[in-house]
């Protein structure tokens, strides 16, 4: 396993999906936690959702209220700061995740504090927040059991919502015996939940500063939000003095009443739950009770660049339940790693290369990780046309590539066939003379009715399936034998 | 919606005055003649009168797909232009026909070209894959079929969650005669085909196939059937590699089947 390997956001470059999926292939053990782990989930979802006879009206319900916020962004942000502030919190407006950890360090100096709890927050991800924190001489503590799990052995998220999926039990408490000095452990979760929840106590008792990220903020009270399922939530958000939240500018709903709709949509299509354990809702500081500081930060990093755009927008209604990576048979057999990215599986193959922006090596492969099956827009709880976005992007992609690519994007081989392709199919007797040609063309190729192997960049198919070599006649050639040249109409 | 072709054509005729073309596929035109063959013996025998306009070639799929858009346009207007005459078009393709049917307004909107738009909404709804054709358009399930096999059935991923067909093939599968039709477990799982993805990530796709043979294999089946060629010649071209005895067949030509050997 890859540790600490360069993501699509941490600047570096990354290896593409195929490499990174051809390694993660290889696992054998993690395709059996995968394949056990996305089965369960995928049907006890199914049976979560089957109960809603109103499940289709609340997707479109969450699907509207989402691009109506969207629409009105800018509106629903400046209300958001100005209800935070009311109730006594200060707002921050991060146009990067170099400025969200910059003012995140900061409000932590200033408290001098050298540790901080930390529930678990795909934003801070996004923005290697606990790297920045820990070259300013801060530790943060992760005290979701599964970013706890992954942040001892010193690996990234595989998953959402399930960050450790690729992990089973035995490793689990192999990890806490050598990390935690736990003894006589057996490999039973509650055991290992056990383990886990003596050191965090400790942590949260400790700690001066808590920081979170927000799964929604209502605009018109302030009021922000974390679903979660340990309690971990509620800790880090409670009994630190200072709270801080990392927040992508997507996650604003207008009002209150909007939680009618998400509330109903999130913890069936996540934990398929009717409702999660543990869902915290507060605003702005009260006194005598919780934080006395509470500072809430607004990041952009590329989401309006996403907004921009007509048909990649959709992206941005997503409320990262992870259903769609439950679905993927994709991700169900590469695993999040493949994905090189803090958001791995059909979301994150459409968000990623968005908010980092096209023309990166790496990232341009993801929307190419895709067989455009479509499960995970049938499941989509805010339903975005994930195999639309996909195909989307595909487009972007090639287009850099072609206008921005110079002679090497012109000369690629793919580019050359497709071009050459194109031509043939845009005149009927270039098509028929490939369609000879190919005829002819395959003998060196074709034995025994077979073709065993491809040269070149179709290698890859014959390396598990046959190929049929094309026949002695095409269907127009029989067509034509048995009509004469008769035509239709339309042509 | 149009509730069966039946509804506006005198009985006993069919679709003797519809103006039906056949709409191959290029894929299936060069690579698999049978299944092309297949559809007009089906088609004919229901009293339909199949027009094959010579001049269609590729509908732009693979090149709009895999992202090669822009080039992809010159396509989706030859097929407007080549189909847009007809009242209906039929393939046996579920993939190539979500592409008319589901992509085209995406082409035309990236063309600017407002005209292609307005060709492409008139003709789209026109366009159908072949088991939908047969039982939502023509009303007909038992197509006189003759198929003395144990056979389970693939539903192909466009088919199923881009068109929609439901259980259409299912409905005339269950009505061929001497056919013995075992369900495939986890059959809407992708079978890992997806176009340029079986080439370009081949390991992915091979572990999905690997999973699916493993489920075709798992029926004791003969044969696997579906509604589209493209992902019949990989799961085929799989289970041929493994030797494993098991033929893909595409579903026109098991509907083609008849118990009489006599008439070609």
């Amino acid at each position: 396993m890859e540790i600490k390997a360069p993501d699509a956001f941490s600047g570096g470059k990354t290896p593409s999906f195929e490499e990174s999926a051809r390694e993660s292939l290889a696992d054998a053990q993690l395709r059996r936690n995968l394949g056990k782990a996305t089965q369960t989930i995928r049907a006890k979802r199914a049976v979560a959702v089957e109960e809603m006879p109103d499940w289709e009206q609340l997707r479109e319900a969450g699907r509207a209220l989402k691009s109506r916020t969207l629409r009105h962004l800018d509106e629903y942000l400046l209300q958001l700061e100005e209800s935070v502030k009311r109730a006594g919190g200060q707002v921050h407006w991060a146009r990067d995740a170099e400025e969200a950890n910059g003012i995140i360090a900061g409000i932590a100096k200033s408290h001098e504090a050298k540790e901080v709890v930390k529930v678990k927050s795909i934003a801070t991800d996004e923005t290697k927040l606990n790297e920045h924190l820990e070259s300013e001489g801060i530790e943060a503590f992760e005290t979701d059991l599964a970013e706890l799990i992954i942040q001892l052995a010193g690996e990234t998220s595989s998953h959402i919502l399930v960050p450790a999926i690729h992990k089973n039990r035995s490793e689990i408490r192999e990890l806490f015996m050598q990390k935690l000095g736990a003894r006589d452990l057996s490999d039973d979760p509650p055991d290992l939940a056990n383990v886990a929840r003596l050191y965090l106590r400790e942590k949260f008792l400790k700690a001066k500063v808590g920081i979170s990220g927000a799964n929604f903020a209502v605009a018109e009270t302030g009021t922000v939000c974390v679903v979660e399922s340990e309690g971990n939530g509620r800790m880090c958000t409670t009994l630190p003095p200072v709270l801080v939240t990392l927040m992508g500018i997507e996650k604003v709903i207008p009002t209150w009443r909007d939680y009618e709709v998400f509330m109903q949509l999130l913890p069936r299509s996540s934990t398929a739950e009717r409702m999660n354990p543990y869902t915290s809702f507060w605003t702005g500081v009260s006194e005598g009770d919780g934080p006395q500081e509470f500072h809430l930060v607004l990041m952009d990093n590329g989401r309006t660049e996403v907004l921009d755009d007509e048909i990649g927008r959709q992206t941005l209604n997503c409320i990262r339940c992870s259903a769609c990576l439950n679905v993927c048979p994709v991700y169900e057999r590469t695993g999040g790693h493949a994905y090189n990215s803090v958001y791995p599986g059909p979301i994150g193959a459409i968000l990623t290369p968005q908010l980092v922006g096209i023309g990166k090596p790496g990232s341009d492969s993801l929307p190419y990780a895709s067989s455009l099956c479509g499960a995970c827009y049938e499941v989509c709880p805010v339903k975005i046309n994930i195999p639309e976005v996909l195909i989307h992007l595909r487009g972007k992609v090639v287009r850099h590539k072609q206008d921005e690519g110079g002679i090497k994007g012109k000369l690629d081989p793919e580019n050359v066939a497709m071009k050459a392709m194109a031509k043939t199919f845009s005149d009927r007797r270039l098509y028929e003379g490939a369609q000879r040609a190919a005829r002819i063309g395959q003998w060196p190729l074709a034995r025994g009715g077979a073709i065993h192997r491809l040269p070149g960049r179709l290698a890859g198919w014959t390396e598990a399936r046959e190929l049929r070599p094309v026949p002695e006649q095409t269907f127009r050639e029989w067509w034509r034998s048995r009509n004469g040249s008769a035509e239709g109409p339309g042509s | 919606m149009l509730r069966g072709i039946g509804a506006w054509i005198p009985d006993g005729e069919k679709g003797s005055t519809l103006r039906v073309a056949l709409f191959i596929t290029c894929f299936n035109d060069t690579l698999f003649p049978e299944t092309g063959r297949a559809t007009v013996e089906v088609l004919e025998r229901l009293g339909v009168r199949v027009d094959f306009p010579l001049e269609q070639t590729c509908c732009g799929q693979m090149h709009f797909n895999t992202g090669y858009q822009r080039e992809a346009i010159p396509l989706v207007r030859r097929f407007v232009d080549v189909f847009k005459n007809y009242d209906a078009v039929v393939a046996p393709s579920g993939s190539c026909v979500g592409m008319v049917r589901e992509l085209y307004p995406m082409a035309a909107e990236l063309a600017h070209d407002k005209r292609l738009a307005a060709d492409v909404e008139e003709l789209a709804p026109k366009v159908f894959e072949l088991s939908e054709f047969l039982v939502n358009k023509l009303e007909v399930t038992n197509v006189g079929a003759y198929y003395p096999h144990r056979v389970t059935y693939h539903p192909t991923c466009h088919s199923l969650r881009m068109l929609k067909v439901g259980d259409a093939p299912l409905k005339l599968l269950r009505a061929v005669d001497g056919m013995d039709l075992v369900e495939l477990p986890e059959a809407k799982e992708c079978c890992g085909f997806g176009g340029t993805f079986a080439v370009k990530n081949a390991d992915t796709s091979i572990a999905m196939l690997s999973d699916k043979l493993r489920h075709v294999l798992g029926t004791e089946a003969e044969v696997c059937t579906a509604g589209d060629n493209s992902c019949l010649m990989h799961i085929g071209g799989g289970l041929k590699r493994q030797r494993a005895g098991v033929r893909a067949v595409h579903l026109a030509e098991i509907l083609a089947s008849e118990a009489t050997e006599e008439r070609k």
